[in-house]
């Protein structure tokens, strides 16, 4: 139901868009919505993480997933458990770059085997790692072979990238690795939702919205290139334009190119309200980007406010009797 | 704690690499305005009409292609012209660098054409 | 409600990880009883003048909340949002991949997909889009949901059904931890005068006379001098145990539980031997006389206000630096909060080995040494004149205890001392033990009675690998270095695997210390004879 709904959302921005470009909207399609779209990105982006900024860290509590810092002789897991500035970064260069968390998921399996009992077995699960990464590495690619219809002249690094992209040579234009590897990717991640029980238990609308429009970009992205295709000078032309402030959509860039480009204006005007968010939040998570280093360097609290202490003195009176008992001779200054 | 001078840095890189092709730009003059193509002037008209041949002059080629290599058929049966990139194509459009190569390299194309089919520098008119 | 009776066993374990298509914000809470803790009793509420204090029970339809409950758990929401980023982080970034869903203890043990943390979490989320996203007032749609009087009650089935062991968090792509949900969602509970007695009473109690239990200075003297005696029974030799000995160099630190119950109790006389052979010159606090802290379990300023008593009293005593002993929770508190709370320990000195000269450089600003760091120092340095075989009998694996493992990275240090005081210790399988180690299921005070299905559930993990571990190598001791496991999974081994017992590391360090001037030991602590000297018949019925 939840995954129908946001069916019927993208399929009514595919229609929003075909339609309205055909009609006439081709400047509020290709100038206004992207201008505004990319607006709302990068206000909305930099606004979330100013509001996450703006609490502070009370306390350090990082999550140490190896051996803390100690004694000399003992070996310390620097990127699992970093006790350094440099160590963190180590730290979170493998969380944002190759997902190392996700890396050590598991499987937990409830086994009945006869005269055992019920028994609980744990196996390495690498299944969604390696789906999320390469997702997101392939969308990162596609995105700066995007870049070719922004700069010129087109850098040579730009060119080569794409060229390793379509190092197969099948089909004209070329096929690019990442267009096939980014829809599996996505397919995969939206099917477990379904197939996966516990993960069909926690989605919900704005988990399944965001992958079928991602779903929505690509394969708008891939029919605009190999099947129904556009003129690539005119969105180059637009991208120009767009650059410079020229307000004018060059004719020849057909309906289809304005689906992919609603779409894409629709991810990013989303992006900095939704859970895509994670891309930046990340980097703030106090779990993860924090040196475990809480006896070697006071963590200071802005906020550490004053609490009623149980005195001394009072426990002293309160429990003259037991203390006199015991013989206590409490001094102090 | 806040990390506030780090946590800025973050935003200004984040904003520093989404501007990048704003940036890119200013560095190079600004992004240009599509190139003046040389088209050929020995023929009246082309094989198709020119919206098509801006839009999908790659999939007529890979067609010809096909049908001479391998169906053996060397007419173009619409334009009534061999199925020729260098002859019929070349013919016309004889300054190589000033049509296809100029138009590939403003939109970032890289073909394989030339790959196999190897001229020498401005040979293109003389087949 | 029909009369209830603990599950047997195979009952329990027969746990499904399937679910119908159902939405669970249409699922109501279903409180079952076994699974949740009684109301903190009304003295103890108000005297630590908690919000709301109110007599109530969980299992009536009426909790006696506040009327203007809403008002102040939103409030209570948006302060916290302010005050902590982790909060407000964890609320907008989960993505919900599922990958910390089968992670969880209470979730494996129970099948209640409202156990997995990312549905823990979303219980609060929910709320949270409602009243403080935008999109909230789409209700469903944006994943949101009115809090009601029924969210409330899930709130409070749920949050005290999660030990903050942060197993999840070792997971989670964003190293989202479901511990400072928890947490939060207590604070807001508590807000409204929603608590519990196993936590709010011990806190009360700590607060007053320095211990969670209650136990007033002179028995605390008393029960110090008992262990003296028992360790000079079994040693030969009368220990010295100092109490406000002003000016000794080291203050230890002990959960109150190290000298009142069993079997931490052995791990306490091993202490007692182990300074009295190296010549630590030390003392306890009579004012500070619990290490653990149930503060951390429910409010952040309750935990800051236990707490203070450790540097002041240091203070008072003169002394140079702290010791802490064995004890889950208390470290996590040590290590992650004191300092910013109560510190700085300026008055302290960066802590020194005595015996060794080690200097300990990671505590240099706490001035805070964990007793395995310390140990395992002294026994690298050949410190201890130890007899390993006399622990012989003890076949032993080892649980991380959640702290001590995940907010600290404590691992090898207790694995050191183990190797040298122990003939035979096994790992148990990968997947549970070190950052990956299953909690006891008993910890952030939910180790009632009241919640024993819960805690018996939620301890089945754990169970399960010592299980694989007494199969394959015939281990009969669970060893940790945590009070509150030492409790909670002595009555978990009783439940599923009978045959193990607890034990602490340093009741290992005390049996096999050979200490100058001893007498021929023929006991260990537990005054259980050694190997080679058990009586003919009780060694037959042993073989």
């Amino acid at each position: 139901m939840k995954a129908l709904v946001s069916l019927v959302f993208v399929l009514l921005l595919v229609a929003i868009a075909w339609i309205g470009s055909e009609a006439g909207g081709e400047v509020v399609f290709g100038v206004v919505l992207p201008y505004a779209a990319f607006l709302v990105f990068l206000v909305g982006f930099t606004w979330k993480i100013v509001k996450w900024a703006r609490a502070p860290v009370p306390f350090r509590i990082p999550t140490t997933s190896g051996q803390q810092k100690s004694l000399p002789w003992i070996r310390q897991a620097r990127f699992d458990n970093p006790a350094t500035g440099l160590q963190v970064v180590g730290r979170m260069a493998l969380e944002v770059l190759l997902f190392r968390s996700l890396f050590q998921n598991t499987k937990a399996e409830m086994r009945t085997e006869k005269g055992r009992g019920p028994r609980l077995v744990f196996g390495g699960d690498k299944s969604l790692w390696i789906v999320s990464l390469i997702f997101h590495w392939t969308f990162l690619v596609i995105l700066i072979r995007h870049l070719r219809f922004f700069l010129d002249p087109v850098p040579g690094w730009l060119l080569t990238l794409g060229n390793l992209d379509a190092f197969f040579q099948v089909s004209v234009p070329a096929l690019y690795i990442t267009d096939v590897l980014v829809v599996l990717a996505l397919g995969i991640l939206l099917l477990r939702r379904f197939t996966n029980s516990q993960v069909r238990a926690i989605s919900l609308v704005s988990d399944y919205f965001p992958l079928l429009l991602l779903l929505g970009v690509v394969i708008s992205g891939i029919v605009v290139r190999y099947f129904a295709k556009t003129d690539v000078v005119g969105v180059k032309e637009l991208g120009a334009n767009l650059l410079t402030l020229r307000l004018s959509v060059p004719a020849g860039i057909g309906a289809q190119a304005y689906v992919h480009l609603f779409l894409v204006c629709t991810l990013l005007a989303y992006f900095p309200f939704s859970k895509l968010m994670h891309a930046g939040g990340v980097f703030l998570s106090p779990t993860r980007n924090l040196a475990n280093n809480n006896r070697m360097v006071r963590h200071i609290n802005p906020w550490n406010r004053p609490v009623a202490y149980h005195r001394f003195e009072d426990w002293e009176k309160e429990f003259a009797k037991e203390i006199e008992d015991a013989g206590y001779e409490l001094e102090r200054d | 704690m806040y990390d506030k001078g780090k946590i800025l840095a973050g935003i200004a890189l984040f904003l520093v690499l989404v501007l990048f092709p704003v940036w890119y730009g200013a560095a190079q003059g600004g992004p240009g305005r599509p190139p003046d193509l040389v088209v050929g002037t020995d023929a009246e008209s082309c094989v198709r009409d020119t919206e098509t041949m801006r839009i999908s002059h790659m999939d007529l080629l890979d067609e010809w292609r096909n049908r001479v290599v391998r169906d053996g058929v060397r007419r173009d049966e619409v334009s009534g012209r061999e199925m020729s990139l260098t002859r019929t194509c070349l013919d016309c459009h004889a300054d190589r660098e000033g049509f296809c190569t100029k138009c590939h390299d403003y939109a970032g194309v890289d073909p394989d054409c030339w790959d196999c089919h190897n001229l020498p520098e401005g040979a293109g008119h003389e087949r | 409600m029909a009369k209830y009776t603990l599950p047997k066993p195979e009952d329990m374990s027969a746990v499904r990880y399937e679910y119908d298509g159902k939405d669970w914000m249409d699922v109501p809470v279903d409180m079952r009883p076994g699974n949740w803790c009684y109301a903190a009793p009304l003295k103890h509420q108000e005297l630590l003048k908690l919000p709301h204090p109110h007599k109530w029970h969980p299992d009536d339809e009426d909790w006696g909340l506040p009327e203007n409950w809403k008002e102040i758990i939103l409030a209570g929401m948006k302060d916290r949002l302010e005050r902590f980023r982790s909060f407000g982080l964890f609320m907008d970034i989960c993505v919900r991949c599922g990958a910390c869903a089968d992670k969880c203890h209470f979730y494996l043990g129970s099948g209640d997909p409202k156990n997995m943390p990312v549905l823990r979490a979303e219980l609060i989320r929910s709320v949270y889009r409602r009243y403080f996203t935008k999109a909230g007032r789409l209700g469903r749609l944006a994943g949101a949901r009115d809090l009601t009087v029924d969210v409330l009650k899930e709130w409070f089935y749920y949050f005290y059904q999660c030990t903050e062991c942060r197993r999840c968090s070792v997971f989670c792509p964003y190293g989202i931890d479901t511990a400072e949900i928890t947490m939060m969602g207590r604070e807001l509970l508590n807000l409204v005068g929603i608590n519990i007695g196993w936590i709010v009473e011990p806190v009360s109690n700590c607060y007053m006379t320095g211990n969670h239990l209650g136990v007033r200075p002179n028995t605390f003297k008393d029960n110090i001098e008992f262990a003296v005696d028992d360790l000079a029974e079994i040693t030969g030799i009368k220990v010295e145990a100092p109490i406000d000995k002003r000016g000794a160099e080291v203050m230890i630190v002990v959960p109150s539980a190290d000298y009142f119950a069993e079997p931490h109790y052995f791990t306490f006389l091993g202490y007692l031997a182990l300074f009295h052979e190296i010549g630590l010159d030390y003392t306890f606090s009579p004012f500070a006389t619990e290490g653990g802290n149930f503060g951390l379990f429910f409010e952040h300023d309750e935990m800051k206000r236990l707490n203070a008593k450790l540097y002041q009293d240091a203070k008072r005593l003169k002394v140079k630096w702290i010791l802490g002993a064995e004890c889950g929770h208390m470290w996590r508190v040590l290590h992650q909060y004191m300092d910013t709370m109560n510190g700085p320990a300026d008055f302290l000195e960066v802590p020194k080995s005595p015996v060794t000269g080690t200097v300990f450089d990671n505590a240099r600003s706490t001035k805070t040494v964990h007793i395995c760091e310390f140990t395992a120092d002294l026994i690298r340095h050949g410190a201890l004149n130890l007899d390993v075989s006399r622990n012989d009998d003890f076949r032993v694996t080892f649980h991380d205890s959640c702290n001590p493992a995940r907010a600290m990275g404590l691992f090898d240090e207790p694995r050191y001392v183990m190797q040298n005081v122990l003939n035979h210790f096994h790992e148990m399988p990968e997947n549970t033990i070190r950052e990956q180690t299953f909690c006891c299921a008993g910890g952030s005070g939910i180790g009632s009675d009241e919640n024993m299905e819960a805690r018996l559930r939620g301890g089945f993990p754990r169970a399960n690998a010592v299980k694989s571990v007494h199969d394959e190598f015939d281990v009969n001791t669970l060893a940790c270095i945590c009070a509150i496991d030492k409790a909670v999974l002595t009555v978990l081994m009783e439940y599923w695997i009978p045959e193990v017992r607890v034990a602490g590391i340093h009741e290992f360090v005390g049996n096999a210390l050979v200490m100058k001037g001893e007498k021929k030991r023929t006991l260990n602590l537990r005054a259980e004879p050694l190997p080679g000297f058990a009586e003919e018949g009780e060694e037959a019925a042993d073989v």
